[in-house]
């Protein structure tokens, strides 16, 4: 690192000021609200701004500067990312402004973390966290499980990682500013996907037999049917994945059934 | 019929603002929404059973981005006030509250993509107080934005349930085909997708094909062993 690269990007980040609670609980509830804006011209740019606007507060002079008011309209430009990993920007961009940093290099910064904020967070809670706890609480269902066991363990499960992911975000982003990129690197981040992958398949291998021979009911003597109707069936959506969705699939059949059935 | 009504279009707007608007804790997801409504009729195993025969369509659904997917929100208190109203099953039940269910999924999604370009319109229409950094004009946007889609889940709901369950009973009224085979098909449909779902998801995961077989077989040892 050449002496200029290193006073561009301390190696060791100084010490994080404080953020005082009521500050980080307002950040916090509205990051729950982040998308609530959500558009295709300046996706959830607004929500970023929304859930930075209370960190603003704290800059010199208050609300009424034309510091907030440029802080507050960077932040509020278009911005993408997983949502709940959103976090992890709006602590780093609350950190950033309050420190002072210069607006060109926010803005190169916020452009900079879009892309992986929001790969890292579709693989991790949505094509792994979410299907997992799914079925994980399908094959509760499965195993006979009442009402309020499934859907509290479902929500119970669920929102622990949801609602960690969004903590730590804040927490990271806040802690390490423009030099949060390296905390994305940790092993959750790097290898999370791939063990929650595998712990999903094997609730997915699970659940599917449980949940579905608690669903037949009356229909349990076409078991053996069902099973390879089912098999039959998997195949063709996974070959017709590229063309059409299995839910706009499942409506057609459905149509035609009910006609067979109504009409006949 | 506004009272039966009411409640469910209260519950399908804060359903329907889970999605994507306001928390996204899940609370939307059929397993959990279809209960909800089912507890709210007083018949909590019937929207839990509903609720479990869409979260098997709804695992292939990956919330993602700007992409267009179906909203199970308000789509499962549909599908669940219409299984859970015939209370003893009739054939053809299930299958009817799975069909009303995803197509009010599907006009769910279309009605998202419009709020979204709704809210595209007034953020444009206060570009400029945004580019000035007005607090109210940011906490404004945020609020319309949030406050359509609780609307948008409600009448969606409203709407959808008043259609189709009339449409329902009617049908019931004339169904021909045998109660088993009726709760095979539906249970085949489901299944299917939730496999197709399973391996979309996992397939490139190194391992996960092992994961999934180590699954099934411990599924099926379990239903043997019962």
């Amino acid at each position: 690192m050449t002496p200029a690269s290193a006073h561009a990007v301390p190696s060791v980040p100084a010490a994080s000021p404080e953020l005082p609670l009521g500050t980080r609980i307002a950040i916090f509830v509205r990051l729950l609200a982040i998308q609530g804006a959500w558009n295709y011209e300046i996706m959830m740019g607004n929500g970023i701004g929304f859930c930075v606007e209370p960190a603003l507060r704290l800059l010199p002079g208050g609300v009424h500067t034309p510091r907030f008011k440029a802080a507050l309209a960077r932040q509020s430009r278009y911005f993408n990312a997983h949502p709940y990993l959103a976090a992890v920007a709006v602590g780093a961009l609350a950190r950033a402004e309050l420190d002072g940093e210069p607006p060109e290099r926010i803005e190169r910064f916020r452009t900079a973390l879009c892309g992986p904020l929001g790969s890292v967070g579709d693989r991790l809670v949505w094509a792994g966290w979410l299907p997992f706890c799914s079925l994980a609480a399908l094959a509760l269902f499965g195993l006979g499980a009442g009402t309020l066991p499934v859907v509290a363990f479902f929500l119970l499960l669920y929102n622990v990682g949801h609602l960690g992911v969004r903590l730590w975000g804040l927490q990271t982003g806040w802690t390490h500013g423009l030099r949060v990129a390296q905390s994305l690197a940790n092993p959750v981040m790097r290898h999370g996907p791939q063990q929650i992958g595998r712990l999903a398949a094997l609730a997915a291998g699970m659940a599917l037999p449980l949940a579905l021979v608690r669903i037949i009911g009356s229909g349990r003597t076409l078991i053996g049917a069902v099973l390879v109707a089912v098999a039959v069936g998997a195949v063709v959506i996974v070959r017709l994945q590229a063309r059409v969705e299995g839910w706009r699939l499942a409506l057609g059949v459905l149509v035609l059934f009910i006609l067979l059935s109504v009409l006949r | 019929m506004l009272t039966d009504l009411l409640p469910l279009a209260m519950l399908g707007g804060v359903l329907g603002l889970d999605v994507v608007s306001f928390p996204q804790a899940m609370i939307s997801r059929p397993l959990v929404a279809a209960t909800l409504t089912g507890v709210m009729l007083g018949q909590s195993a019937s929207g839990l059973l509903i609720g479990a025969a869409l979260e098997l369509i709804a695992l292939e659904t990956l919330p993602i981005g700007a992409s267009r997917y179906p909203e199970w929100g308000s789509a499962s208190v549909v599908g669940a006030a219409i299984f859970a109203t015939h209370l003893t099953h009739p054939a053809g039940a299930m299958t009817l509250a799975v069909f009303a269910a995803l197509a009010t999924a599907w006009v769910g999604g279309w009605t998202m993509v419009q709020l979204r370009r709704w809210n595209a319109v007034w953020a444009r229409h206060w570009r400029d107080a945004l580019e000035a950094g007005s607090r109210g004009a940011v906490t404004s946007l945020q609020l319309l934005g949030m406050t359509t889609d609780l609307v948008r889940g409600a009448l969606l709901t409203a709407a959808a349930y008043a259609a189709l369950a009339p449409i329902t009973t009617a049908c019931l009224g004339l169904w021909s085909t045998d109660p088993r085979v009726s709760r095979a098909v539906i249970v085949t449909i489901t299944a299917s997708i939730a496999g197709g779902a399973a391996w979309k998801l996992f397939h490139t995961t190194h391992g996960a094909r092992w994961f999934f077989v180590g699954g099934l077989a411990l599924g099926f040892l379990i239903l043997i062993v019962r």
